[in-house]
């Protein structure tokens, strides 16, 4: 008895790994399906895109079997007969038809979703689908006897039942009682016969030879099996209706795959270690370089060779690794599609997706952090953005609105831009939003400080909420998420040609580009790209301001300037204090900063403080220096905000001290 | 009679446990020897801006990035002599890496339940949930530190809210 439930358990082991493999399988299959059924012409469907659309069905249907998921073969069973009549061209395909394909393809993924839990998936769901697809499938019949009736046709058989050799190699016992159950799934077991390591059997069935090596994939390698015809047999009688198989005598397979693109899976956690050590590599070689460079040795020519020689290295390796995280933007931009095509069809709108450098790459973990605000973006442009029809006609504009996604690399960040040719923003409703939400705004403010007011929270000019946007919370979450990316986001608009929004983030978390900059003997490091100049104020330049604020006079410009040695109350050697200035700007704050010295420019490894310690106001977090120590990366818009509320709530205590003085 | 005397104890501990004894000033304190890492000498630590006063900063253990404690200054007593040479106690809490800085580390003991005497509740700086009771050996008093709670993140700041509104 024992023996017998660990041997259960070991399979049922095999199964859960198996089942891993299938559920990646079947998100892309999913994703491939859905992606098809969007690129399809309704008029004048491509037999070979439908036969695709079919093979991705037909494969999920296979594995869902395999591993149990009922209600998933059911529900792509269900499909499967619709999308092949729609191939053998019996069944017309219609718009409304397509849409009932995406559903049953999102309700598939819920399934998925939920098998993936272990959880048994929401049966309305399943319910509603799969009798809205036997609808169709009734429907296709009853037009199909009556063509026959009419045209005195005897109804077509779609296949006939043939017998089929199948034998596969190298699988061990447990695999071939998992195999044999499977193959019996498919059909009728005549008879099967099994070796140490391999697996004969044949089976009476009316799926083809690539179906059932379709299904096989899920457990094994397509080299491994072989399925040979034997005699057909048409046990219909009549006509001899050829199924697909005689003309592939032996399918050997490597044709029903999809092309080898030469992909392994890896864990995010694996790369992610290589990364860390990388970092760790890149700080001992920096550690290394320092002491080179102050080593007076007589080989310290050589030695300094050498450290250069592995400094270059090490900056290739650290690419290469960095690399390995990257993502397509394709990834994040192939779910619009579907978005624009459903939006488009519940606000009656016609919208035709541009979608423009999605081979752009971008971090993993930025990839998924900018679907969301992407997607909001998107949702906005087609709300508010373009216009009805009518309107658009109107206007003397093309009927169908324009919206483009695009992305592009741009030195170390990477841009992306949502941009419509519709009404564009309306700076006067804007203003009067604003003051009816108690802002207060000048009517001189740009265009530019306007368009930014779409970003203060609860701020939306939608005159009627709808169900896609204009609750209002979105755009300032927009913008703190892309903060919080490190990135920055800004409009431009033009009232009834268009708005843009553009994001810029920076292309990985995990390294950054900093000015390194000291107060007394504390190090710490500025994003570069927050850096827009330093200089050596004169004191002319330095102007008072109410409260005891000073302001820094530049170019006609006058900056608020805070002292980073009083921020952090920094105590230490002051002959040099407050010797540099340098002019920052993020999220939307632009102010200068006051520090001792500037160090020089470096690229840091960015270390989480919070791991071991908690979130520090004005730092966002800590790399390791040259020398193994400690610096402090500096969040510069938390910074000057943390610094005005902090004067906010000082301000009642000096002016009682003024006034007591 | 031992039962009641280890109330604070879990039942678990009643056999024979280890404790690393450090000295800070006079008096030496005992940690459950299987939450400490290793022990390092002081090194270059980096101020954090806005800390409590205790928190002397953040210090590089091998590219991770630690927070560093001093005990003294978190048990209010008196600042370091010249001639003390710290060290740190790195300590590995629940996923969470922390530093203590420690006059010194004297040994490593093992206590029986019978050794553990509950600590009277008598001190303000530190109330008695920050200790697990009192060590009794050959004649020495170890204060054993329930140190997963006084280096609990929460507490720190919990501590710090309160220190500046005395000020």
């Amino acid at each position: 008895m024992k023996v017998m439930s660990a041997r259960f358990r070991a399979l049922l082991m095999e199964i859960n790994e198996f089942s891993g493999v299938f559920f990646s399988e079947a998100e892309e299959l999913l994703a491939e399906m859905e992606q098809q059924l969007l690129q399809l012409n309704v008029e004048k469907p491509d037999t070979e895109e439908l036969n695709a659309i079919f093979r991705a069905a037909h494969s999920l249907k296979g594995g869902a079997g395999t591993f149990g998921f009922t209600m998933l073969q059911q529900t792509t069973h269900l499909l499967e007969n619709i999308l092949d009549n729609a191939r053998s061209g019996s069944l017309t395909l219609t718009k409304n038809l397509i849409n009932l394909f995406l559903q049953a393809k999102d309700i598939m993924q819920e399934q998925l979703e939920a098998y993936k839990t272990s959880q048994e998936p929401d049966e309305a769901g399943y319910i509603y689908i799969s009798e809205a697809l036997q609808q169709i499938a009734l429907q296709d019949k009853e037009s199909a006897l009556k063509d026959n009736a009419d045209s005195g046709n005897t109804p077509v058989r779609n296949s006939a039942e043939s017998l089929l050799t199948v034998s596969i190699k190298d699988v061990d016992a447990e695999e071939q009682v998992l195999l044999e159950n499977e193959l019996a799934h498919l059909g009728e077991l005549v008879d099967i016969s099994s070796t140490n390591s391999s697996l004969t059997a044949r089976l009476r069935t009316n799926a083809t030879a690539e179906d059932i090596v379709c299904v096989l994939c899920f457990i094994l390698d397509e080299s491994q099996i072989t399925v040979q015809p034997e005699a057909v047999s048409d046990t219909a009688g009549g006509c001899t209706d050829i199924p697909a198989v005689p003309n592939n005598p032996a399918v050997q397979t490597s044709r029903t795959s999809p092309p080898e693109t030469g992909n392994i899976r890896v864990a995010v956690s694996k790369v992610d270690q290589i990364i860390n050590q990388v970092g760790e590599l890149i700080i001992t070689q920096a550690m290394l370089t320092e002491l080179t460079s102050h080593s007076e040795s007589c080989n310290s020519e050589l030695l300094r060779q050498c450290a250069a020689q592995l400094e270059r290295n090490i900056r290739e390796l650290q690419e290469s690794v960095m690399s390995v995280r990257m993502m397509p933007m394709d990834y994040v931009f192939s779910r619009f599609p579907r978005l624009v095509h459903d939006l488009g069809a519940r606000l009656n709108k016609e919208v035709e997706l541009i979608l423009i450098g999605g081979t752009a790459e971008l971090d993993k973990s930025l990839i998924e952090r900018i679907i969301d605000p992407l997607t909001h973006l998107v949702r906005n442009s087609l709300d508010h953005g373009i216009e009805p029809v009518n309107e658009r006609v109107a206007k003397g504009k093309p009927a169908i609105g324009k919206l483009t996604l695009s992305a592009e690399h741009h030195g170390g960040n990477i841009i992306i831009e949502v941009t419509d040719d519709g009404a564009g923003l309306n700076r006067e409703k804007i203003l009067q939003k604003a003051r009816s939400q108690g802002m207060n705004v000048s009517d001189t403010l740009s265009d530019e400080e306007v368009w930014m007011l779409i970003f203060s929270a609860g701020f939306s000019t939608a005159e009627k909420v709808t169900d896609v946007s204009g609750r209002g919370v979105g755009m300032d979450v927009v913008r703190r998420n892309i903060n919080a990316m490190g990135g920055h986001v800004d409009v431009t608009s033009k009232l009834n040609a268009g708005t843009t929004v553009r994001i810029l983030l920076p292309l990985t978390l995990a390294i950054l580009d900093g000015m390194l900059v000291q107060v007394a003997d504390e190090i710490y490091v500025l994003p570069l790209g927050a850096v827009m100049e330093s200089l050596r104020p004169t004191p002319q330049m330095i102007r008072g301001f109410v409260g005891g604020d000073r302001l820094l006079h530049v170019r006609g410009e006058y900056l608020p300037l805070i002292g980073l040695r009083e921020r952090f109350r920094i105590s230490g050697p002051t002959e040099d204090a407050d010797n540099i200035v340098v002019i920052v700007q993020s999220a939307g704050y632009r102010y200068a900063l006051c520090v001792d010295q500037l160090i020089g420019q470096q690229q840091v490894v960015v270390k989480n403080l919070e791991q071991n310690y908690r979130k520090v106001q004005g730092i966002s977090a800590a790399t390791i220096l040259g020398n193994g120590s400690v610096a402090l990366i500096l969040d510069v818009a938390e910074l000057f905000a943390f610094d005005k509320q902090k004067n906010n709530m000082l301000g009642c205590t000096s002016r009682v001290d003024g006034a007591t003085a | 009679m031992t039962v009641s005397a280890d109330q604070t104890m879990n039942k678990k501990d009643t056999n024979p446990q280890e404790y690393l004894v450090f000295r800070l000033g006079n008096e030496e304190y005992g940690t459950d020897i299987l939450k400490v890492q290793e022990i390092r000498n002081c090194e270059r630590i980096t101020r954090i801006p806005s800390a409590p006063a205790f928190v002397t900063g953040v210090t590089n253990l091998r590219g991770v990035i630690v927070p560093i404690i001093d005990l003294r200054l978190r048990f209010q007593l008196p600042s370091v002599h010249a001639d003390i040479q710290p060290v740190i106690i790195v300590l590995n809490l629940d996923e969470r890496v922390v530093g203590v800085v420690v006059d010194g580390v004297v040994d490593v003991i093992t206590l029986n339940t019978e050794q553990i005497k509950p600590a009277p509740d008598m001190t303000s700086v530190l109330s008695d949930r920050y200790l697990a009771g009192l060590g009794v050996t050959d004649g020495r008093m170890i204060i054993l530190v329930n140190i997963e709670k006084l280096l609990n993140i929460d507490e720190l700041e919990l501590i710090h809210a309160h220190g500046e509104g005395q000020i």
